[in-house]
């Protein structure tokens, strides 16, 4: 046992702290670090500054931008960048269809979209939830026929954050309405969003902001080069992907930042000895989140998602809305036209999406408990 | 950072374990001993193993994975109350000659000391005001004092005449009143009338050292927690898995399950919190300010994890849970046991809360 990092990732550790301090617009920081409304520029720029100095896509493999880092290291990127109040890269590109092209994509299509998915060039929009399809992902209904050389796509996505700044999106899309399962007829397919047939309609959330969407799609042809991989092996694809989006599902880091920026606010409301205690109590929880955090980075290997990321996802989540919940209640009665208390509304999506909190116990008590 | 324990540490594990469960084979076993006489019936062997060795010959992290493996079968016999904490203040403060005269026959189990330092109707300060100490004799009461009966040398602490605390030696005969605890262990009332005693170490005020010595125990007790905890949630995971009612076993129940897991989520961040805190003890750089804080963060998750697996288990297991003859029932009765004896949540977060407005973020490997 030992309690500091190793020299080497000590060294790495504040290498990472000196770039994402000095070399990230400080607008950007700002904006995030004072719960600002971050805008597409500023997402574009934040991506494009990393990219720049090859931090944006450390995951992916190396010919493609990657970084041949350990999990602990990738761990500690994705810590100090949040630490920082650097916005980290777009999920979408980064952590989903990037590793999913660069994985099982043809080299063509790995040529055509890879570079400019790591530099925001394109913005990628995700097409996987549909109406009555959420938590039950494989009883998706948005179909695609082959149709000489193209596919014809049919039906609707929702939940689709920030689609509308999207230039494509990756779907997943029935093809085989026959197969014996449910996840054996579904492709992985690219379209752009340009196409004909192809309409955003926004979904207003219950903080008053546009941040989700729906998407239809009526006829919308899409070549059949943009399949990636194989048909109907979509659903194996899709499951790489979610188990890379739980990589850094914790959020420390930015609950960390937020608690600090808590503790400050407390102090000029003349309030701190009043919240002392609750705030140490946060920092406890946190700190165990973090140790754990480690704990399982140092433990990983390869790519292979560990079975606590269950209890990072439950235990981040809740700690993201605790953090929340202070600032609301440091409002005092401003609350009520707080800009907080739209975040801590907004908050409530953190327990609910990448797999909600009931289905990380199903999975706690299905792969680790044998229940 | 590095969380893994190697060969010998997991040797030690193995030799722990295997005396351990064999002496105290079901929770049966465990009851049946805590009503006897002597109330524990591992130490002697322990001490032939070279476990109430540990504080004095190895680091904090073998005393932990010692405390822990105790902790799985809630073992009565009182190895952190005497020989980390007890033990450890007589390594820490004794002078040469103390030291000599007492630290082998402690590891050999031939001498049981024990910390007198609560007080009645006292928090858990480690600055004495009941007892004092003055013209070489102690005067005043203690209570709690864990296994006060059988301890062959109480370590009092005391207010001192100049101000400060002082601990003093106290052999032989004390008055004593004895109750069985909640948790089937020995804890008494003991009062000093003139009772002559002489001061461990050099003398003067040793209140940072008696801070040090609890925060050591405090991480310890986690420990022995952790295991109290483990296996309290691997008894009740098992026995959802056997129990039936409506024609089919528990596990059926989707509600039933989710509590489990959260029990085992509180489970793993308090094992993370509790393991570094072990790794933060020892350290050699570790100032006390470090080890206290690494301390009451232990505490605070064996506070808040402590009832959480503790209760639930009860409650998951349903009425059996509540009968003596079964085991989760005694698992949370230590659980809270180890809490009211380190320092309950409340206390801890005080203890946090003084300090957590002097950082940003507090970086528990920085």
């Amino acid at each position: 046992m030992r309690l500091q990092l190793s020299a080497e990732d000590q060294a790495f550790r504040e290498e990472m702290r000196e770039f994402f301090t000095t070399q990230v617009p400080q607008d950007i920081r700002d904006t995030m670090i004072n719960h600002g409304e971050i805008t597409r520029d500023q997402i574009v720029r934040s991506q494009q500054a990393l990219n720049a100095a090859g931090l944006a896509v450390p995951g992916w493999p190396v010919e493609w931008g990657g970084k041949d880092w350990s999990q602990l290291q990738r761990h500690i990127w994705h810590e100090e960048m949040q630490l920082a109040g650097v916005i980290p890269p777009l999920a979408f590109n980064a952590s989903m269809v990037g590793p999913v092209i660069a994985t099982f994509g043809s080299q063509e299509i790995k040529e055509r979209f890879l570079a400019k998915t790591a530099n925001l060039d394109i913005w990628w929009s995700q097409g996987f939830s549909e109406p009555d399809a959420g938590s039950d992902l494989a009883g998706l209904r948005t179909t695609a026929v082959r149709d000489g050389d193209h596919y014809v796509v049919n039906g609707q996505k929702t939940w689709t954050t920030l689609g509308q700044y999207g230039d494509w999106i990756f779907c997943l899309v029935r093809t085989d309405p026959n197969a014996p399962k449910k996840q054996m007829g579904i492709s992985f397919l690219l379209i752009d969003m340009k196409t004909e047939g192809l309409t955003v309609r926004p979904i207003e959330l219950i903080d008053g902001g546009h941040e989700v969407n729906e998407v239809f799609f009526d006829n919308v042809r899409v070549p059949v080069e943009n399949l990636v991989g194989e048909e109907n092996k979509g659903w194996t694809y899709a499951k790489f992907l979610l188990g890379n989006e739980r990589v850094g599902i914790a959020q420390v880091g930015a609950s960390q930042r937020n608690l600090a920026t808590a503790k400050d606010k407390a102090k000029e409301l003349g309030v701190f000895d009043q919240y002392a205690s609750r705030i140490a109590d946060i920092e406890n929880q946190l700190t165990a989140l973090e140790l754990t955090a480690l704990r399982v980075a140092a433990g990983s290997s390869g790519d292979k998602p560990h079975p606590a990321s269950s209890v990072l996802k439950i235990k981040g989540s809740q700690l993201t809305q605790a953090v929340s919940d202070l600032f609301v209640d440091l409002e005092g009665p401003s609350a009520i036209t707080s800009h907080e208390t739209r975040i801590f509304l907004n908050n409530r999506k953190v327990s609910i999406y990448g797999g909600s909190n009931e289905i990380q116990r199903q999975i706690i008590a299905g792969t680790i408990l044998g229940l | 950072m590095d969380f893994t324990i190697d060969s010998e540490q997991k040797a030690l594990v193995k030799a722990v374990r295997g005396l351990i469960t064999n002496v105290y084979d079901s929770s049966e076993t465990r009851r049946e001993i805590t009503k006897t006489d002597a109330g524990f019936a591992a130490w002697e062997q322990l001490a032939e193993m070279g476990v109430l060795s540990l504080p004095f010959e190895a680091s904090a992290v073998e005393v932990s994975l010692a405390a822990e493996e105790l902790g799985k079968v809630i073992a009565p016999d009182p190895f952190v109350e005497a020989i980390v904490l007890a033990g450890g203040l007589i390594d820490a403060l004794g002078t040469d000659d103390q030291k000599k005269q007492y630290v082998d026959a402690v590891a050999g189990g031939e001498i049981l000391p024990i910390l007198a330092w609560l007080e009645p109707g006292k928090r858990w300060s480690a600055e004495a005001s009941s007892v004092t100490f003055a013209d070489g004799k102690l005067n005043g009461v203690k209570a709690p004092v864990v296994q006060a009966e059988r301890a062959d040398l109480l370590l009092v602490t005391a207010a001192l005449p100049e101000g400060g605390t002082g601990v003093f030696l106290v052999e032989g005969a004390t008055a004593v009143e004895t109750v069985v605890t909640n948790d089937g262990g020995r804890a008494a009332t003991v009062t000093f009338g003139d009772t002559p005693a002489v001061q461990l170490g050099e003398g003067g005020d040793q209140t940072g050292a008696i801070e040090v010595a609890l925060d050591r125990a405090r991480i310890a007790y986690a420990h022995e927690a952790l295991g109290a905890m483990e296996t309290a949630l691997t008894t009740t995971v098992a026995y959802l898995k056997t129990r039936k009612q409506f024609g089919v076993t528990l596990n059926t129940f989707q509600a039933l399950n989710h509590r489990a897991s959260d029990m085992y989520v509180a489970l793993e961040l308090a094992r993370s919190t509790i393991t570094w805190a072990t790794i933060v003890a020892a350290d050699e750089d570790t100032t006390p300010a470090q080890l206290a804080a690494a301390a009451s963060h232990s505490a605070l998750q064996v506070s808040v994890a402590g009832r959480h697996i503790g209760l639930d288990s009860i409650q998951l297991h349903g009425g059996i849970g509540m009968t003596a003859e079964y085991s989760v029932g005694h698992y949370a009765s230590r659980l809270i046991a180890i809490e009211h004896l380190i320092g309950d949540g409340e206390f801890h977060r005080a203890r946090l809360a003084a300090t957590v407005g002097d950082h940003d973020v507090f970086d528990p490997i920085g």
